[in-house]
């Protein structure tokens, strides 16, 4: 441990402690036991709240909320592989391994908020989680408590859903500013391209921060890298970093003047600068993803805090990095970190920390809140709310290589355009549905929204979707976080193979096959590809939610046989 | 080693002298390059800095830059090229800094290497992987 105790720093069983006070609170556990009733009753917001003030500044955190404002399911992955030092380190354990390392009581609210394990049973018998609504409730309360507290957005916050799409971004923007957010970073609000994006920076009463954001042509810093705060009487330095795959990841030409990356020695001289200024804080707020910044904490000197965004972690405590904490807060709204700072003499002396759940049924919205985000729907409320189908399955999309989101949404672009093959991008965002669910426009929109949902169709030989494939692969399984862009398995409808994760670029995809007949797929044939969210600019086709839509208007209702398609191996 | 063509143009920071080098033939390997520039002396992996994208935005033109100071020359190789030979960067006595940047066009994931000279001919080096891609999913 990087801080002497005799100054403060608590030891790791009160952290856990605190950090998990509800789950010894509500140490029930027997699935079965819990009718959503009894879960109301036993779950308080008082108890979800509960946090032994420390210290003397408190940093609140949410990040990669992707435009929902309404509480939603979200199941977490089964499927999160850790590759080299990252392999059986969270956020690389799920299910029952997650509930064992964090001493979480399986059937517990806890172990249905952070892993998959009996996800639809759960969700009937605890609710939707999330809701800006709710979220706004717990930040008042915090700054009730807290008034010297800073509230930070890491991003991921303008796109995601059919309201943003259709408002460019603005309904969430209205609705982050009256939460009072203080800061922010980025990386899907650059696809509303350069000029909206700055559009809504010049109105925004908080600044847009990015240290990695650089001009293009002249590789010098292009946005505003960090902002000073004054809080209890600490200046706190809140450095950004926006997502740094940006132009590879997403369409580049929605956003030509800049250029972004890791760069690390420009964070080294940012804190260093900042250092130099005579802060007794440094926070980076980030996009990178978690194992990019556990990375960036090893070889960048200087960052107390790094409030981590991007890859969708939950963690509920804080992973330790030499001398910097760094808060993995989940995604879609499902929570909100609290860490309270003890700091003294420019020092972080110590730190509590809680991943406070949003059970939207526990957590009372805050009125002014939910009246915003009506007003905000209302124009669209018809559009939204029509039901287009019904589902027997459980929808989900989280996971390395599947979900049965992608299988519905593979299955349509094979059916409505007519392909031997069908590819679906590997992005770890989209809310759930639960068997019983209806699926509303709203719904397919969770899953697909986007400026560039062109649902194209063509020919792709065999050596073409392996290159793809094995891509894709090293995004995720490089050994090497900072080659990780921090997505998921592009999706395959059509086609099979197996991926061993252990292998290098170029030998970890095999045993590609036609599902539809069996055959192994040749490298020098040609079969016909539909797929969406292509980065080239002028593609063609029908948008995404619109063949999504007419394909489970056939169908009526929805059930989806498991996919076995996917064979991972070298685990 | 012969320079078939030396190429000396003012950089904005006074003092350094650039110097693209052709190569020794159509394609000079990597190891044809580091035997010739180091003249058979290991280098050391210290002193030495560069800096490049983990992956590039753009393969047709990645930033880099190289920092080491006290050197004479620095010489830049892309390894998976079908030429490898970059660049040369010289520096004379008034140079305040040795230090420079470029951009380069990398054809695939591959290294690229800096060597630098220093005034008693040892050298150093470092390495770092550029990557290439078709592009992937982000989250």
């Amino acid at each position: 441990m990087p801080y002497d105790k005799e100054q403060g720093m608590i030891t790791r069983r009160e952290f856990l402690q605190a950090s998990l006070a509800a789950s010894a609170i509500y140490g029930v556990s027997g699935f079965g036991n819990w009718s959503r009733l009894a879960a109301q009753q036993a779950l308080t917001q008082d108890q979800l709240l509960q946090f032994d003030d420390f210290g003397n500044v408190t940093l609140i955190h949410i990040t990669d909320i992707h435009a929902q404002l309404k509480p939603i399911w979200f199941r977490e992955p089964e499927w999160n592989i850790g590759v080299g030092e990252a392999k059986g380190q969270p956020p690389h354990v799920v299910g029952k391994a997650f509930q064992e390392m964090f001493k979480i009581a399986p059937s517990s609210p806890e172990a249905y908020a952070l892993t998959y394990e009996d996800f639809a049973a759960l969700g009937k018998a605890y609710g939707r989680m999330g809701g800006m609504d709710r979220v706004a409730t717990v930040v008042k309360a915090i700054r009730a408590a807290r008034p010297d507290s800073l509230l930070l957005d890491g991003g991921d916050t303008w796109h995601g859903s059919m309201t943003s799409l259709l408002t460019k971004g603005q309904d969430v923007v209205n609705v982050m500013n009256a939460l009072g957010v203080e800061a922010m970073t980025s990386h899907w609000e650059w696809t509303l391209g350069t000029e909206r994006v700055k559009e809504i920076v010049d109105s925004l009463p908080f600044p847009f921060l990015g240290a990695n954001i650089f001009d293009a042509e002249w590789d010098e810093p292009a946005f505003e890298p960090y902002k000073i705060f004054e809080k209890a009487g600490l200046r706190i330095a809140v450095i950004g970093q926006a997502f740094p795959y940006m132009p590879i990841a997403n369409p580049k030409w929605m956003f030509p003047e800049y250029s972004f990356g890791i760069r690390e020695e420009r964070m080294q001289e940012v804190v260093d600068e900042v250092r130099a200024e005579g802060v007794d804080l440094v926070v980076c707020l980030s996009h990178n993803g978690f194992d990019v910044d556990k990375k960036m904490a090893s070889r960048v000197t200087g960052i107390d805090v790094i409030l981590t965004g991007h890859t969708h972690d939950a963690i509920p405590e804080p992973v330790l990095v030499g001398q910097t904490i760094l808060i993995a807060s989940g995604s879609h709204g499902k929570f909100v970190s609290r860490v309270d700072l003890d700091v003294q003499g420019g020092k972080m002396m110590g730190f509590r920390h809680k991943l406070i759940p949003i059970f939207s049924d526990v957590i009372t919205p805050d009125a002014d809140m939910a009246a915003l985000i009506d007003a905000e729907r209302a124009p669209f409320k018809a559009q939204l709310e029509e039901k287009i189908g019904t589902t027997e399955s459980l929808l989900y999309r989280r996971g390395n290589f599947q979900g049965t989101w992608d299988d519905l949404i593979c299955n349509a672009v094979r059916s409505e355009r007519d392909t031997q093959i069908a590819l679906s991008p590997g992005v770890r965002w989209g809310a759930s549905l639960l068997p019983g669910d209806p699926i509303t426009r709203e719904d397919i929109h969770n899953v697909t929204s986007m400026t560039y949902g062109q649902v194209y169709r063509t020919e792709m030989t065999g050596e073409t979707l392996k290159t793809v494939l094995e891509d894709v692969a090293d995004n995720i399984f490089n050994p090497d976080p900072y080659y990780q862009q921090g997505g998921d398995m592009v999706r395959i409808g059509g086609m099979g193979f197996s991926c061993d994760v252990s292998k290098d670029i170029g030998n970890r995809i095999s045993e590609m096959v036609l599902l539809d007949t069996g055959e192994a797929i040749d490298p020098a044939k040609s079969y016909t590809v539909g797929g969406w969210a292509s980065v080239n600019e002028g593609t063609e086709g029908p948008q995404i939610w619109d063949v999504v839509e007419a394909h489970i208007k056939k169908l009526g209702t929805v059930r989806l046989e498991p996919n076995s398609s996917v064979k991972a191996t070298g685990i | 080693m012969t320079l078939t063509r030396r190429k000396a143009l003012t950089l904005g920071v006074g003092g350094i002298a650039f110097a693209a080098i052709p190569g020794l033939s159509a394609a000079a390997t990597v190891e044809e390059l580091t035997a010739a520039f180091t003249a058979g002396a290991a280098p050391a992996m210290d002193g030495i800095t560069l800096t490049t994208p983990e992956i590039a935005e753009n393969g047709n033109t990645v930033p880099v830059s190289v920092d080491a100071p006290g050197a004479v020359a620095i010489m830049l190789m892309a390894s998976g090229n079908p030429e490898p030979a970059v660049a040369t960067f010289t520096f004379g006595p008034a140079a305040g800094r040795q230090f420079a940047a470029t951009r380069i066009r990398l054809a695939k994931t591959q290294d690229v290497i800096a060597l630098a000279k220093m005034a008693d001919g040892s050298i150093k080096q470092a390495q770092s992987t550029v990557k290439v891609t078709i592009g992937g999913c982000g989250g």
